[in-house]
């Protein structure tokens, strides 16, 4: 789950890290009368992605008439494929030092990283461009956290000690915030220091584990929608991984490595996979709602389902998409591989019930859905 | 370690609906399933075995090797937790999504207790002929046949797929690993790749990757020490950049974890990489005979 800035402030200020007050706004209206409330503000495009500001998405505004010409024109830009729908409009900032600091879930170590650099306001990859050395990377332990030993040893030699203790508070505040959300990412970037010596945390992105929900309930609700295509909605609405692709050959697999590898080899024999499709896992008993789903992408020409089941039963998989094809009765071929966890019921029930006989080599299945999704199709449809 | 029908393993959920299911397999195909934890039904007997309350209770009268877990995600941690203190020697954790900060902490265990964890988000570990521990059709002779080439998967589908290929080629398997899709797993595919390297029943491996994280990477320099063939798979060549393919792990982000990457460094530490699993079995002939 992404949270967007004007979500996650909020978040991080409960942790005790300091934020610039702010008013979220929909309209270029409520985006003066929140500057009229604030006084010199930023106006900020609310997208859960990054280069706001290259793409014209933040910008400055000394009165409330500026800040509503700016929301009037930030609201309704793209930015990264995201609509603008709304702008946080933050006090502005008197910035001394702009610098950088994230903690992350790191897979090498299995642990939390702390990230921190002193060439903050700038992006990541900029940064290390410019200097590679500047960012610190601090493996942590999660039984023992982030320590203020830790955090001063991070901040070391970087100039920053009139700021010391402030700055300890807030990256040890940070790793409390991190934990507290079970987040994988918390990136604060910039983390300023004012002229007045205090640390604000300008910008805020934080990723929460999509595992941890159950005992995120509270935030869960804050989380920015994820971009799906109304077809990929419906299938997140009933727990099904369903993402579209560009091609004509449907794909209902179980499990995310065979249904890759579905779509891999429907390319390797010169066709094009027309989704990602997994009902494997808890969601095998899910392959009637999965076949619906599918169907409703227009350009699918023939359908190719791959069973290898493991904890997945494949009966209770072709069971399930037996009876939708009979309910349905989809104008497109149909073809079957399958092996694996209770296969002998499963073939019987396709070919009984549809009288279709499965391929025993995947590739011989894969072949036929590609040649058939490549033939002109019969019945006056095109 | 490869699970051998000698070492007396432990389940943890071995009542629930799948515990019972898979615990019935395993024992039907050999392995050798000594008593189950479940905290609410300890002092009785399951399919056979005395039930517990906890690992630790277990090691007690029932000392095991290894233990594998049917436990929902958010009672994960616990119950992982509690096998490294039993003083498992091999944790296999077959629960997918448990929170990441959990698992963080399982490893910490792990790591303490001196217990090899695979996975989490694993199917387990097959020794074709002898024993499985995890959620794999082992006991299907069609995909699994004893024989003398390792397997090593992230993914329990398509490891199932490539055993099965395997079989059908006339290839049988030494052993499964699944080492599974999450990004954080005790065992990585370098991992198994070195318990494989090691172990005399094996001739040749078979790596199945994915596309995401850095795992190939490291096996490939692993691969480049091994004197054992290893051929490889690697899915997701199709699959669009910044969408999580089913798998938490399964995420190509900015440029890195993506196919070309993964291929080149295994190829340049002589792994042959097949474009489609059934290829497989005719790279690994051509391996054996040249060796």
């Amino acid at each position: 789950m992404d949270f967007e800035e004007h979500a996650a402030k909020p978040l991080l200020a409960g942790y005790g890290v300091a934020v610039p007050a702010s008013e979220l706004a929909d309209t270029a209206a409520k985006a003066k009368q929140a500057a009229g409330n604030i006084g010199p503000c930023v106006v900020k495009a609310q997208v859960p992605t990054g280069k706001r500001g290259k793409a014209g998405g933040i910008k400055l505004a000394a009165t409330p008439q500026e800040a509503e010409a700016h929301a009037a024109n930030i609201i309704g830009m793209t930015i990264g494929g995201w609509p603008v729908e709304k702008v946080l409009v933050e006090a502005q900032t008197k910035i001394g030092r702009e610098l950088y600091a994230a903690i992350v879930n790191d897979s090498a170590t299995k642990g939390p990283m702390l990230l921190f650099s002193h060439m903050g306001g700038m992006d990541v990859e900029e940064a290390a461009e410019k200097d590679p050395g500047a960012m610190r990377r601090l493996p942590l332990s999660i039984t023992t956290g982030l320590t203020p030993d830790i955090a001063r040893n991070a901040i070391s030699g970087l100039e920053l000690d009139g700021v010391a203790n402030d700055l300890v508070e807030a990256l040890t505040n940070l790793y409390k915030a991190y934990r507290g959300l079970d987040a994988e990412l918390l990136e604060i970037n910039p983390l300023v220091i004012t002229e007045g010596n205090t640390v604000v945390a300008l910008d805020c992105k934080l990723t929460v584990d999509d595992g941890a929900a159950p005992r995120q309930e509270a935030i869960v609700p804050l989380a920015a929608p994820e971009k799906l295509s109304p077809i990929e909605r419906k299938a997140a609405e009933a727990g099904l991984k369903y993402i579209e692709l560009d091609g004509s050959v449907g794909v209902i697999a179980n499990g995310a490595g065979l249904t890759m590898t579905t779509m891999d080899v429907i390319a390797h024999y010169g066709g094009r996979p027309a989704n990602f499709l997994e009902i494997g896992g808890e969601a095998y008993t899910k392959a009637k709602t999965a076949l619906e789903i599918l169907l409703e992408n227009p350009n699918i020409k023939s359908l190719l389902v791959n069973f290898c089941g493991a904890f997945a039963r494949t009966d209770v998989m072709a069971e399930g998409v037996v009876s939708a094809w009979k309910e349905l009765k989809p104008d497109i071929p149909i073809f079957f591989t399958i092996h694996g966890t209770g296969e002998d019921e499963a073939v019987r029930i396709v070919k009984e019930q549809l009288g279709i006989e499965p391929f025993d080599l995947m590739d011989d299945a894969v072949k036929a859905a590609v040649e058939a999704a490549a033939a002109p199709s019969v019945g006056g449809k095109s | 370690m490869i699970p051998r029908k000698t070492n007396p393993i432990l389940v943890q959920g071995i009542t629930g609906k799948q515990g019972t299911f898979w615990t019935k397999a395993m024992q039907d195909y050999g392995s050798n399933v000594i008593a189950g934890v479940n905290p609410k039904r300890a002092g009785s007997e399951h399919l056979g075995v005395p039930v517990f309350a906890t690992a630790r209770e277990a090691a007690k009268s029932a000392p095991f090797d290894i233990s594998v877990m049917f436990i929902p995600p958010m009672m994960a941690k616990t119950a992982a937790i509690d096998a490294c203190e039993a003083g498992a020697r091999l944790l296999v954790c077959l629960t997918e999504h448990i929170p990441s900060h959990d698992v963080m902490e399982m490893h910490v265990a792990a790591s303490i207790n001196g217990t090899r964890i695979v996975g989490p988000n694993t199917a387990g570990l097959v020794t074709p002929g002898e024993c499985f521990v995890g959620i794999m059709p082992a006991f299907n002779d069609r995909v699994f046949k004893p024989g003398r080439i390792g397997v090593i998967s992230r993914s329990g589908s398509l490891g199932t797929l490539v055993s099965l290929n395997l079989t059908q080629a006339g290839l049988g398997q030494s052993a499964f690993y699944g080492v599974g899709g999450d990004p954080m797993i005790g065992t990585n595919s370098a991992d198994a790749l070195r318990i494989l390297d090691d172990d005399p029943g094996t001739d040749a491996v078979v790596l199945c990757g994915e596309i995401g994280g850095s795992a190939e990477e490291e096996a490939a320099d692993y691969a480049s020490t091994m004197k054992k063939p290893v051929v490889a798979f690697i899915a997701g060549r199709q699959s669009p950049p910044g969408k999580k393919m089913g798998h938490a792990g399964a995420i190509v982000s900015g440029g890195k974890g993506d196919y070309a990457s993964k291929r080149a460094s295994l190829e340049k530490a002589n792994v042959q990489v097949a474009d489609a699993p059934s290829q497989l079995a005719g790279l690994l002939h051509r391996r054996l005979n040249a060796a």
